[in-house]
């Protein structure tokens, strides 16, 4: 149990420096004051990086969700030759070093005129995103009876109505989930946006990145916060998605 | 009433067997034709980028197109057993396309090219092309000669034919600590400039250590998670998800407050009594292993943990019922059914911990950077492109050779998140 408190206790110790009224970092804190937070949200930096966050994340989740549901539903249940190869390399942006991805897309993208832009980071982060979709896509497809979409198909059904109707309803879960899960990889995402983007492109986290670089201070922490409590938000949802859809496909 | 003989059945299934394979290729076709978009996707924006950087890594270089005659001629040379400076048609050739290479300016490339060759090869192209006379003094091997004795030693001949090829595997070589020498053999890079492998070894020094010590923390925690009531241990692995939901640069901010030298951790110590003076806890080898440790402990609890809810709590009983104490019966029956969980663990972790390039780069000092943080350096600073390619194509072997490992023995379905 003391590895649970490990685990986030470290998480806790900044917020309450977020709210410190001194600009040192330590505990506990002299008063309590939301300047940091003012700083912060007031700044046009800040600003500019989280839009430039939303819009790279925005393209890739997209791009993510739709070709990796469209992906998980097709593999499933279909066997052939070379389907573990092929699972291997869809699966390989989750654990190939984020530095080479970084390398390989700066060589890449320069000659196709994406490399400083919003559209090609999004693009990068829709490859690194996509394997996440495909993966809790196929594991809320395992409990899926494919009876129901053989019954609507007997019943006249086209192969689109039965996946709008019967299918997607019951994968919405892990497709929520895996959107969830590829647009924190992109909202997260540092290494390949160091590399590709100038200082018009640059993200939340690159942001971050050269603050905590340069000198770590209390708007980063405050920043950080943010971000945790984003965090709890987006885990709590991820968690009632799961249990959702071990209801619908009955499990429990 | 008809009646089918033994060999009309026999059709008659053969053909049967035949649509239902037609059917069932069909299907195959379909599902697979779903998957086409991200297939191609994953093939256009992440494996052809890799496999352009896996071509920069044995890519020359400008010379055979900047120098096309000197380069062909410096290959005809370089088969010869014996160096010596080339002859005076080399010395000739080169003249006359180092001029042009001056006057289109494509020279620079070239020189930068040659300057990792050898630091100081750059200037000394650049000075004999901007002093070199339009005709010979004497001989052109003279002329060369006569601006630089340099030109007069097969070292930047043996360079210059090192970088004639189109293709080399200089930089691959350079990355394992090795190069070429004048006759072309192959040798260990000068100890003071071999900082490649050293860099390898140290990621997976740290690689290996911090996979231990998440194993350590992990396994009693995912037991303990494992014996409780499900709706309890589900309700705890929100503790453990949560730093996993949270970015990472948060959780490596949190740890350089934590562990600076006015950090929590250091006052609680000595408020404590354990120590009297602060201890130095960051830029340093032990806060780069603490923080990477707290960042991919989730990762080694999930695999361990789901194996462990599949072990039916009967076997422990049984084991003990009969007699064997309570530690014989854990080492004996739980902890090798477990063993999948622990290899998944561990492989997951180590892969992902060798690729790890922010948290060094924040928390570490200049002896505990990783190869990643390397190949960064010499992408973004040195813009060595070549050398920054090789390493990376040495860092993917070995990841994807893991990886191999990792899908033998837990399988692609064993990649599963939360």
């Amino acid at each position: 149990m003391a590895v649970l408190a490990f685990l986030v206790l470290p998480l806790m110790v900044i917020v309450p420096i977020s709210f410190s009224s001194a600009s040192f970092l330590s505990l506990p804190i002299p008063g309590f004051s939301l300047r940091w937070y003012e700083a912060l949200l007031t700044s046009e930096a800040w600003g500019r990086a989280f839009l430039n966050s939303l819009i790279v994340g925005s393209i890739a989740t997209t791009i993510a969700v739709v070709l990796g549901t469209l992906a998980a539903v097709g593999l499933h249940r279909n066997e052939f030759r070379g389907k573990a190869l092929l699972m291997g390399v869809l699966i390989s942006p989750m654990i190939v070093p984020i530095v080479i991805v970084a390398l390989g897309s700066y060589f890449f993208y320069a000659p196709l005129g994406l490399a400083s832009s919003l559209l090609g980071l999004g693009l990068a982060h829709a490859a690194l995103g996509a394997p996440f979709v495909l993966v809790t896509v196929s594991a809320t497809l395992t409990g899926f009876d494919a009876n129901l979409a053989r019954a609507a198909a007997s019943l006249g059904a086209s192969p689109l109505t039965v996946f709008r109707r019967v299918t997607l309803p019951v994968i919405a879960p892990g497709v929520i989930s895996g959107a969830l899960f590829a647009f924190v990889t992109s909202f997260d995402e540092v290494v390949v946006a160091l590399f590709l983007t100038g200082p018009l492109q640059r993200t939340l986290p690159r942001q971050m990145f050269d603050g905590i670089r340069e000198n770590i201070s209390p708007t980063i922490l405050a920043a950080a916060t943010l971000l945790i409590v984003l965090a709890v938000g987006l885990l709590l949802t991820a968690e009632l998605l799961r249990r959702r859809s071990l209801r619908l496909r009955g499990i429990s | 009433m008809e009646t089918m003989t033994a060999d009309e059945a026999r059709a008659e299934a053969r053909t049967l067997r035949a649509s239902l394979r037609r059917a069932e290729r069909r299907r195959t076709l379909r599902g697979l034709g779903l998957a086409l978009p991200l297939i191609l996707f994953t093939l256009v924006f992440f494996v052809l980028p890799i496999a352009g950087m896996l071509v920069k890594a044995v890519q020359n270089g400008p010379m055979p197109d900047i120098l096309p005659q000197t380069s062909a001629l410096l290959q005809q040379w370089r088969a010869s057993e014996e160096r010596a400076v080339p002859d005076e048609a080399v010395f000739a050739a080169f003249a006359g396309e180092l001029r042009a290479a001056s006057q289109n300016r494509t020279l620079p490339e070239l020189a930068t090219r040659l300057n990792f060759e050898n630091a100081g090869y750059r200037s000394l192209l650049m000075s004999t092309a901007r002093r070199l006379p339009e005709a010979p003094a004497g001989t052109w091997r003279d002329t060369f000669t006569g601006l630089n004795p340099q030109w007069g030693e097969v070292s930047i001949w043996a360079a210059l034919g090192r970088a004639s090829p189109r293709l080399t595997d200089g930089y691959v070589l350079a990355a394992l600590d090795h190069r070429r020498d004048d006759n072309d053999h192959i040798q260990p890079t000068d100890p003071s400039r071999a900082v490649y492998v050293a860099s390898l070894t140290r990621t997976l020094e740290i690689s290996a250590t911090v996979t231990l010590l998440c194993l350590v923390l992990a396994y009693p925690l995912a037991y303990r998670l494992a014996t409780l009531p499900e709706s309890t241990a589900n309700l705890l692995m929100i503790l453990v998800l949560l730093p996993f939901w949270t970015s990472l640069l948060v959780r490596t901010a949190s740890w350089l407050v934590i562990l600076q030298r006015e950090g929590p951790l250091n006052e609680a110590l000595q408020w404590l009594g354990l120590i009297d003076q602060p201890l130095q806890l960051v830029f340093n080898r032990p806060g780069v292993v603490i923080a990477m440790t707290h960042v991919l402990l989730p990762f080694m609890v999930l695999p361990i943990y789901s194996v462990m809810r599949g072990i039916p709590p009967n076997y422990m009983r049984a084991a003990t019922s009969l007699g064997a104490p309570f530690l014989t019966a854990f080492r004996r029956v739980y902890f090798p059914l477990s063993l999948p969980g622990v290899t998944a663990g561990c492989l997951l972790v180590f892969i992902l911990a060798i690729g790890y390039y922010i948290t060094p780069l924040l928390i570490g000092g200049a002896n505990d950077q990783m190869v990643s943080a390397l190949i960064a350096f010499l992408t973004l600073q040195t813009l060595n492109w070549g050398l920054a390619a090789a390493l990376g194509t040495v860092l993917l072997v070995i990841t994807i050779a893991l990886y191999f490992v990792y899908t033998r023995v837990v399988g692609t379905d064993g990649m599963k998140l939360g």
